[in-house]
């Protein structure tokens, strides 16, 4: 056969390593995307919620009589009404218990009291004003720092004397956990007779992942099927089934939940929210669909906040800056309720993976999680469990020791890194780090940008009394969670899975555990049923998100999608794939052994012409099948990764800081990423453009500040930083290809690197362009004035 | 609340619907006329994902009462194809890759309509001021320029050979 009649077959195909253009996406261009406010259903009442003004008080009293005298109020729910139900309180993901409707006090600004529900949206939010509720403020605590103070006000009383947590012992009554990993007396050892050490804080901020989509969700209770459908913007549909179970006492039979088209997730549609619990009541109450849709402002203040980490690091090294020891500590604040979205065993999440790409010898973590008067939340904006702050301390503190050492961030980097002979690689924090190339990515960077040529350049505008920084992050990730022995979420296991379904005319149907929120999941798994079987990703439909047809899967964060359910999906392939190998033999009159697989088909070794197509041998699945043999041609599997995969990348950032104003000009950004095998390189670049961007938005003006009273500043989008197309630098992206050795197609994933690569990066520059003046670290976010006091503290805008 | 009827043209067809004087237009489209391509994403007029053509103007349809419509023409997402097929500007936006979770992505085809011709032949700094007005999370902005400069590209075509 010609090379160009396999190139055509493979065109046809368009399988893996094919930019092929997303099959989603002439839908959304004409408006028909089908968001969960985009459903009607007939009866339908809308919900609303009335929150808190006082971040601590007690509720004295709630008067509903005059929301109840509005006409198009159907009814008005607070915490006494659900308790008769045992509905008041729900568990959280974190093993801690969240109030769904405030019982007796509140503990953040903006927290549920009462649901509302009526005719429609605008008679909703009519009778939230009605509603009077009278509060006795109480003492409020903001400052992390000063939740285990003796005299600290108690947020939460209905843990008062509960000294055990769900994650060990409690030492203060705001205190959640103490968590620990390393060894701590050889790391200190080490600290004690180290040649160098030092030490950085760094508060890494409070955000908010903001999605352009809010949270909502649509319930719908039919009282004589004794059925309920929930159409939610969830990230893990099948685990809001179980919690729902669990919860609302109906076996999961009788519950659907379904996560139809969701505009952007980042993190923030984990969790389950207090407002999807209520239109879920309401409609079990009320037995009438109930449509609950949270505005922007809600959206900030109380579904999820990501960070929020007071973090200490030290590090130790030799004269040469070779890492001897890491230590960190931090202070984690949670909020009002311990509502983390983290694997069970993992207070901190993955924080652990805070030794980087680096040979670190020994060290020492431990994260203190406390409550205070804030929104709860902890959720992973656009990244794997706290990993965005692993990766932020640990190439702050490698910068840091370079400029103590004066040595280049570029090379105290190289003579750190995990060589490519050393994987698989222990680190000593417990991870195996299962392939990496660091060095070959960092030069590639180095040589694209001229990077000599950019410190030269450097050099001259100091000289100049110009501010300009070079900023420089080799990163490695830990996403694709996780092997079920250690990675549970609420006691199942995180595997994920997928079932494919060949039809008769080779056509294919297959459906996985995740759910897509804009990455693509249609058009990548397709390619990769392609490709292991043959078959055009034109003509294979994916499907996800409908807990009554889809497989249970654990569903779409932490990049989990294609390291998990792409390893199930290849895997059920393969296994199709086995069966047809059996029919083509039978067809053909060969045995196995004789046949070969050729892009779409399985010919008989030396015998050209004797061959049949995946096409053919799925017709004759249901007609012409070896004695012995099920008919059809299906395949499920259920994955459980041996392993977390471990993406990583080197990026550079060239800024440019305005003396009079403070502000920064991003000159050029490099990104180069190594997730392994590329599926869709088109949606590759795509992921990398908008995880740089969130990243960017990150660094440089998000934030969800709290006054000393407990007011949220910053709850809008007039406040709340989204970067336009103006101040969104240019990106250029780059590769390197080391695959999993563990992943059936060695894939990585690839969507939150740029987020977790990027943040520190932006830092490095900016710190960088001061550090000629012995500034070693600068808080984000670096916005102009915030840097702008960083020029005036230093003296450099006077006098000219 | 009482309401007034009013009538108004949507996407070449005249429609008739009854109104609170306070109904803004977004809730209007979305559910009395089932035209749910216009989303809601900020109330604040900031993100843009309800951008709508009003008389010819690019218009946030959660910042406009449905009353002020009244008589006038409006064109939402479901009005860009046509018999000939995909607009260019959608056509551009599936090519470009300038789309991920479809959320934002119906406001910015109608910001990009309307401003390719108020602008038929922009610069990338154009472009980014242009589409400024609409906020998108995913895509980081450059899938979406190349878009708009595609598009540009084979309106301007279509116009010297027609």
């Amino acid at each position: 056969m010609s090379e160009a009649e396999q190139v055509d077959r493979q065109d046809v195909i368009q399988g893996i390593g094919c930019s092929r253009k997303r099959k989603e996406d002439p839908r959304f261009v004409q408006g028909k995307g089908q968001y969960v406010d985009d459903i009607k259903m007939d009866g339908m009442l809308f919900a609303d919620i009335v929150r808190s003004p006082f971040p601590h008080a007690r509720i004295k009293s709630i008067n509903k009589e005059k929301a109840l005298a509005l006409p198009g109020v159907h009814a008005v729910l607070t915490a006494e009404d659900l308790k008769p139900l045992k509905l008041h309180w729900m568990p959280t993901l974190a093993g801690d218990v969240q109030a769904v409707l405030a019982d007796e006090k509140v503990v953040f600004q903006y927290q549920e009291v009462a649901v509302v529900v009526a005719e429609n949206r605008y008679i909703a939010a009519d009778a939230v004003d009605l509603v009077e509720v009278e509060y006795e403020a109480l003492p409020v605590l903001v400052d992390a720092h000063k939740a285990m103070d003796a005299d600290a006000p108690i947020l939460r009383e209905d843990l008062v004397g509960k000294m055990e947590g769900a994650h060990g012992k409690r030492l203060h009554d705001n205190h959640i956990f103490s968590w620990e990993v390393g060894d701590k007396d050889p790391t200190d050892r080490v600290f004690e007779n180290a040649d160098v050490t030092v030490e950085q804080k760094m508060y890494y901020h409070r955000v908010h992942p903001s999605p352009l989509e809010t949270c909502g969700c649509l319930a719908s209770y039919d009282n004589v099927r004794e059925h309920l459908t929930v159409y939610i913007t969830s990230q893990a549909p099948h685990v809001v089934r179980t919690v729902v179970s669990m919860l609302s006492g109906l076996p999961e039979s009788k519950i659907r939940i379904v996560s139809p088209d969701i505009g952007g997730g980042f993190g923030n549609k984990v969790g389950i929210y207090p407002g999807y619990v209520t239109a879920i009541v309401a409609s079990l109450v009320l037995g009438r669909p109930v449509k609950w849709i949270e505005d922007r402002i809600e959206n900030l203040s109380t579904t999820a906040f990501a960070r929020d980490y007071h973090m200490t690091g030290e590090l130790a090294c030799d004269k040469d800056g070779k890492i001897k020891a890491l230590r960190v500590h931090v202070l984690a604040d949670h909020g009002a309720f311990d509502a983390c979205a983290d694997p069970t065993k993992y207070p901190a999440g993955m924080f652990h993976i805070c030794t980087g790409s680096y040979d670190v010898p020994v060290a020492h973590v431990k994260v203190d999680g406390v409550y205070t008067n804030k929104c709860p939340g902890g959720v992973s904006y656009r990244c794997s469990f706290r990993v965005t702050e692993a990766v932020y301390v640990i190439e702050r503190l490698m910068d840091v020791m370079a400029q103590k050492l004066g040595i280049d961030k570029a090379e105290i980097r190289q003579r750190n890194f995990v060589k490519p002979e050393q994987f698989p690689y222990q680190t000593c924090l417990g991870f195996e780090l299962d392939s990496g190339d660091y060095n070959t990515g960092l030069k590639k960077v180095m040589e694209a940008v001229d990077y000599a040529g950019l410190r030269r350049e450097q050099t001259e505008k100091r000289a100049k009394g110009e501010l300009m920084g070079i900023g420089l992050v080799t990163f490695t990730e830990v996403v694709g969670a996780g092997p079920s022995r250690t990675c549970d979420i609420l006691g199942v296991g995180m595997f994920d899975s997928a079932e494919i379904r060949v039809h008769p005319t080779g056509s294919v149907i297959a459906r996985m555990g995740t759910i897509t929120q804009g990455q693509g999941h249609q058009t990548t798994y397709a390619q990769i049923i392609a490709t292991e079987l043959g078959l055009p990703s034109d003509n294979i439909q994916i499907e996800e998100g409908d807990t009554d047809t889809a497989p249970y899967g654990l569903g779409t964060y932490g990049s989990r999608s294609t390291p998990v359910a792409g390893a199930a999906t290849a895997r059920a392939a393969r296994k199709i794939r086995a069966k047809a190998c059996k029919i083509a033999a039978h067809l053909l009159e060969v045995s196995e052994d004789d046949l070969e697989w050729d892009i779409d088909r399985f010919k008989v070794k030396g015998v050209p012409g004797q061959e049949k197509t995946m096409v053919d041998i799925a017709w004759a699945a249901y007609n012409n099948f070896p004695e012995g043999l099920e008919p059809g041609l299906e395949a499920v599997d259920y994955y459980d990764p041996p392993n977390f995969t471990y993406p990583s990348g080197a990026y550079l950032c060239v800024v440019d800081i305005d003396k009079g104003t403070g502000v920064t000009s991003v000159r050029r950004f490099y990104a180069l990423d190594d997730c392994g095998t590329r599926i869709n390189p088109m949606i590759i670049k795509g992921q990398i453009h908008g995880g740089l961007t969130e990243g960017y938005a990150v660094a440089m003006g998000q934030e969800l500040p709290y006054d000393e009273g407990g007011n949220l500043l910053g709850n809008t989008f007039m406040d709340y930083f989204i970067p336009t197309a103006v101040e969104t630098p240019v990106w250029e992206t780059d590769y390197t290809v080391t695959p999993s050795p563990h992943h059936p197609l060695g894939a990585k994933g690839v969507a939150e690197s740029p987020h977790v690569g990027s943040i520190p990066c932006f830092t490095s520059a900016v710190v960088d362009a001061f550090a000629h003046l012995d500034v070693t670290h600068m808080n984000m976010p670096h916005n102009a004035y915030r840097v702008w006091k960083q020029i005036h503290a230093l003296g450099l805008n006077t006098g000219k | 609340m009482s309401k007034r009827a009013i009538s108004f043209n949507l996407n070449g067809e005249s429609v008739d619907a009854m109104v609170e004087d306070r109904e803004l237009l977004v809730h209007v489209l979305r559910e009395q006329l089932n035209k749910t391509g216009t989303h809601i994403g900020c109330e604040t007029s900031h993100c843009g994902v309800c951008t709508v053509d009003l008389d010819g103007e690019s218009v946030k349809s959660c910042t406009i009462l449905a009353v002020q419509v009244a008589g006038r023409s409006v064109m939402s997402v479901e009005g860009l194809k046509d018999q000939s097929g995909l607009h260019a500007v959608q056509q551009a936006f599936i090519d470009e890759h300038g789309l991920q979770c479809g959320f934002c992505t119906t406001g910015m085809l109608m910001r990009a309509y309307r401003f390719l011709k108020e602008n038929p032949d922009p610069s990338e700094e154009e472009i980014r001021w242009g589409m400024s007005g609409n906020l998108c999370r995913c895509t980081g902005y450059q899938n979406i320029i190349k878009a708009v400069q595609s598009a540009a590209k084979k309106l301007k075509n279509v116009e010297q050979t027609a």
